[in-house]
């Protein structure tokens, strides 16, 4: 493939990246042809370090180009950076990276939600026209919504998590994130075109779907309890009329009800921090990362190189998660979030028998003030509307909706299992109609 | 007081890659942390991608040993901090493992078969390895060694039936035999098989060793235990339920009480792994000919004793070794040849049968058996093809070796002289003979034998002796 470079040394106003890459190698021919792509931190660039936003991973360059990133390059675009996150994509806002915050393009007094908020800001301040995001609990999603972008979450399987570093395995899926759902869907077709036999959990069932806009007669579901206590009233207001807008399009609306959601955060949370603390325990400054001690006995070397370079999220979560996995506590807790998980599951399933789609708000809220959420708890409430998708492990995508404020909107299209296609026409369909 | 005996036993599986990425699992002779890539490495981001063989494998064993294969089997993250583990858990299988309910035979103590009941098989991944430098006993640092990370285990748990020290070592050995000849395993391989052992004295707590790595071991290990722990049961004392660990130089067993033994593994389900439902291969699943069934054949085709039969077929390579042999030459004789004299000076250098080549050993005892060499001069051109053979000098022919000591056997017009003399040395020895007494004529054999450097045939001393006695006319 005949390769050229592409010069990009672009002024980072919004921290969007931890890595930028100067020149990069990009193909002359394929789908993304000359196309500068980002890549959230968390993704294997080969020769690029890849530090997930954690200090424990300041320099860590891997051996080898994660699955997509791969296809990426075959199809000729060029991986041109790295972009900021929430440390091992823990949080919400991207005020956890231990390269200091992203700001919001949009508002640069707020934060651009996390926690791909490094590849969302980076689309929406124009600086690539896309890029990959990484989506465990609403982490592509509830960035897209802040920053007025189009972000996909995968069905789980759909793309090849190889490369990927995890955060919690049984949840996440790398997907894309544009200006437009055309984008989205192109660079999906992309992410999905070769079959990876590394990851076991994957389907071999490439997207090759060019998105329509004829949504006449499709079933759209909404249920009460993406509208209920905590969303904000203007938030619900703009995704009411985005879905009137839907209606407008010949599309039936019908109101339903996701019972398990009550429990969906908090068995999210249980499952996502249980994983993690396990996922987590190779950094352990052995093979690579900071330099160990020597000189001590290895499990308080152990402690000071992990003391040293996890954040203080990522140390709560590992602790939650280690207790939730505890002799005398698995039952209650990990066992117990299954149980709730396998609930989510059987409710979506039902609804999704009866509807084409589930129609909602992405964010329960306006993006935040930078610092604002202080508090752990008030922070895990805000994914109230994402986490259910990863749960079910169906497609989610988020697409811009109108502003309050001047802060964007976001509304979230969810599917049925390996159905991306009926979601992004869905998002096709509003875009379009809203744009023309 | 009853003893009460259950194994644990992994045993590394003889795939050609490792159970979760393609790097090679031949590294015996190669520089460490040279079979490895990021997979194995624990890398941030990869995944395991299960090996078909080593699931075939596992299942393989589980079939011969009369395992039920549930429909769906699981793997788990075993979680615990340590050096020689890159990912920080071990992937391995726990409470869905991938076979349950066995069992296989065994002779107990008094020489009658036993059922030793097996509770499960399951497969998982082997760590790396530490290599502690620096002095001695207390090394200074430790290095680790990949290319033992991710090689194929099967981990084998038996039910508390075995009795004795002895009967575990019968177990470990049948078990390696029946390993070896599905060919899953390799028992010549360092560090291939490692044990874990509970053991109770009946109505005490129970205590559990580890690190046992060798067959010897077992036995060791579990001997000095009871003694332990029926002193302190004699002395009135409580036996601590505990993990030990085995120390082989020294044959004891040290408590390892502390933190290492408060582990909480926290096991969930590895979401990197889909279950594993592989019940529908065991059909396809096509067992080699086992010890039992070969021991059988060999009596029925060879005509040979079961003794000899049992002897033959206790490891695959000896009784391939014999087939081959029993192929060129009469099997009866072939059989006491490997059977008795060939093994016994294997085992005497404590070589393996694998290092012996056959054919010379063929030609060897083909020239015993037209005549040519002597019952005994063979044996000790046997023990000098053995020592060259194992100290790695150039292997000289048996004939060359027959000539070189003129060992080949002379007729026996060249011994009258000899027998002359022992006769004329021996008087009281040939009068006993007269007066009918036969072992006088043993006696007389091996004064001549002595003389001739064992050259001679000695049932055809005999009768020499017999003849020149009659001629003159004792």
């Amino acid at each position: 493939m005949a390769v050229q470079e592409i010069p990009w040394t672009p002024e980072d106003h919004y921290n969007a990246f931890i890595t930028i890459c100067g020149e990069a190698p990009a193909g002359k021919t394929g789908r993304l042809a000359g196309v500068p792509v980002a890549v959230k931190d968390n993704i294997s660039t080969q020769g690029i370090r890849t530090t997930c936003g954690s200090r424990i991973l300041e320099n860590y360059i891997p051996p080898y180009d994660a699955h997509v990133v791969t296809l990426l390059s075959n199809e000729g675009a060029a991986i041109v950076g790295k972009t900021n996150m929430d440390e091992f994509g823990m949080g919400t806002t991207t005020e956890t990276s231990a390269y200091g915050p992203v700001l919001n393009p949009v508002d640069p007094t707020r934060v651009p939600g996390g926690s791909s908020g490094g590849s969302a800001a980076a689309v929406a301040a124009g600086m690539v026209p896309m890029a990959l995001g990484t989506d465990t609990g609403g982490s592509i999603r509830c960035p897209a919504a802040f920053c007025g972008i189009v972000g996909l979450k995968p069905t789980y399987g759909r793309v090849s998590r190889f490369g990927l570093i995890a955060y919690a395995n049984s949840l996440e899926q790398i997907g894309p994130m544009a200006r437009t759902v055309r984008d989205v869907s192109h660079m999906m077709e992309v992410i999905t075109s070769v079959h990876d036999p590394r990851d076991s959990t994957c389907r071999a069932q490439p997207y090759t779907h060019i998105p329509q806009s004829d949504i006449a007669g499709m079933r759209i579901g909404v249920p009460v309890e993406c509208f209920g206590e905590g969303v904000d009233l203007r938030v619900a207001e703009s995704v009411r009329s985005a879905i009137g807008v839907l209606e407008g399009l010949g599309a039936e609306i019908l109101e339903c009800s996701i019972p398990s959601m009550a429990y969906a955060l908090a068995a999210y949370y249980v499952i996502c921090t249980s994983e993690a603390s396990s996922n987590l325990a190779r950094f352990d400054g052995v093979r690579y990362g900071p330099d160990v001690d020597v000189k001590k006995v290895w499990h308080e070397a152990y402690r000071d190189v992990r003391m040293a370079g996890f954040g203080t999220e990522v140390r709560r979560r590992i602790l939650l998660g280690t207790f939730a996995l505890s002799a005398g506590y698995h039952g209650k807790y990990y066992t117990k979030a299954q149980v709730a998980r396998q609930n989510v599951c059987r409710d979506f399933t039902r609804i999704l028998s009866d509807v084409d789609v589930i129609a909602g708000p992405t964010m329960p809220t306006l993006p935040f003030r930078l610092g604002e959420k202080t508090d752990p708890l008030s922070m895990y409430f805000t994914d109230i509307l994402t986490v259910p998708a990863n749960l079910a492990g169906i497609p989610a995508i988020s697409v811009p909706c109108g502003r309050v404020d001047g802060l964007p909107v976001g509304l979230q299209v969810m599917g049925r299992r390996f159905d991306e296609e009926r979601v992004v026409d869905v998002a096709y369909a509003y875009e379009q109609e809203v744009q023309a | 007081m009853k003893t009460i005996i259950g194994l644990e036993i992994h045993c590394q599986l003889t795939t050609a890659t490792k159970l979760f990425c393609g790097c090679s699992t031949d590294y015996q002779n190669d520089p460490p942390n040279t079979h490895v890539c990021p997979v194995c490495l624990g890398l941030p981001g990869t995944m395991p991608s299960i090996n078909r063989r080593a699931v075939e494998y596992a299942l393989r064993v589980a079939k011969a040993l009369h395992l039920e294969v549930p429909e769906v089997s699981e793997f788990a993250r075993k979680n615990y901090f340590y050096p020689d583990l890159p990912k920080g858990y071990q992937i391995t299988q726990y409470d869905k493992p991938l076979a349950v309910n066995g069992y296989f035979e065994i002779e107990d103590d008094g020489g009658a078969e036993r059922k030793i009941r097996l509770t499960r098989i399951h497969l998982e991944e082997d760590p790396g390895r530490l290599v502690h430098k620096g002095g001695g006993d207390r090394p200074k640092y430790s290095l680790v060694d990949y290319n033992r990370s991710g090689i194929p285990l099967i981990e084998i748990v038996t039910e508390p039936d075995l009795r004795s020290p002895k009967e575990a070592r019968r177990f470990i050995n049948r078990l390696r035999t029946i390993l070896e000849y599905l060919g899953v395993f390799d028992g010549e391989r360092e560090g291939g098989l490692r044990i874990d052992a509970n053991i109770s004295i009946e109505g005490s707590d129970r205590v559990e060793i580890k690190n046992i790595s060798s067959y010897k071991g077992v036995e060791k290990a579990l001997t000095f235990e009871i003694t332990r722990q029926k002193n302190l049961i004699r002395r009135g004392l409580k036996v601590v339920r505990e993990t030990r660990h085995f120390q082989e130089a020294r044959g004891i067993t040290t408590s390892s009480r502390g933190k290492e033994e408060e582990h909480d593994y926290r096991y969930f389900p590895e979401p990197d792994l889909s279950p594993l439902m592989v019940h529908g291969w065991l059909e396809g699943i096509d067992l080699p000919e086992l010890p039992t069934a070969r021991r059988d054949r060999f009596m029925r085709d060879y005509g040979i004793s079961l003794n000899h039969a049992r002897t033959l077929t206790g490891a695959i390579r000896l009784a391939d070794f014999y087939e081959r042999v029993a192929r060129e030459l009469e099997p009866v004789f072939a059989a006491t040849w490997v059977a008795d004299t060939l093994l016994g000076e294997v085992n005497y250098r404590g070589m393996d049968i694998s290092e012996v080549r056959p054919e010379p050993f063929i030609d060897l005892i083909r020239m015993v058996a037209e005549g040519a060499v002597t019952d005994r001069s063979a044996v000790d051109v046997l023990r000098i093809m053995l020592d060259q053979c194992m100290e790695g000098r150039i292997c000289e022919a048996p004939s060359e070796i027959i000539t070189r000591l003129n060992l080949g056997k002379t007729v026996g017009d060249d011994y009258a002289e000899i027998i002359r003399e022992v006769i004329s040395a021996n008087p009281q020895a040939v009068e006993d003979l007269g007066s009918g007494r036969k072992e006088a004529l043993n006696f007389l054999v091996g004064q001549v034998m002595k003389a001739t450097r064992g050259r001679a045939d000695p049932l055809e001393l005999g009768r020499l002796i017999m003849d020149l006695l009659k001629e003159e006319g004792v």
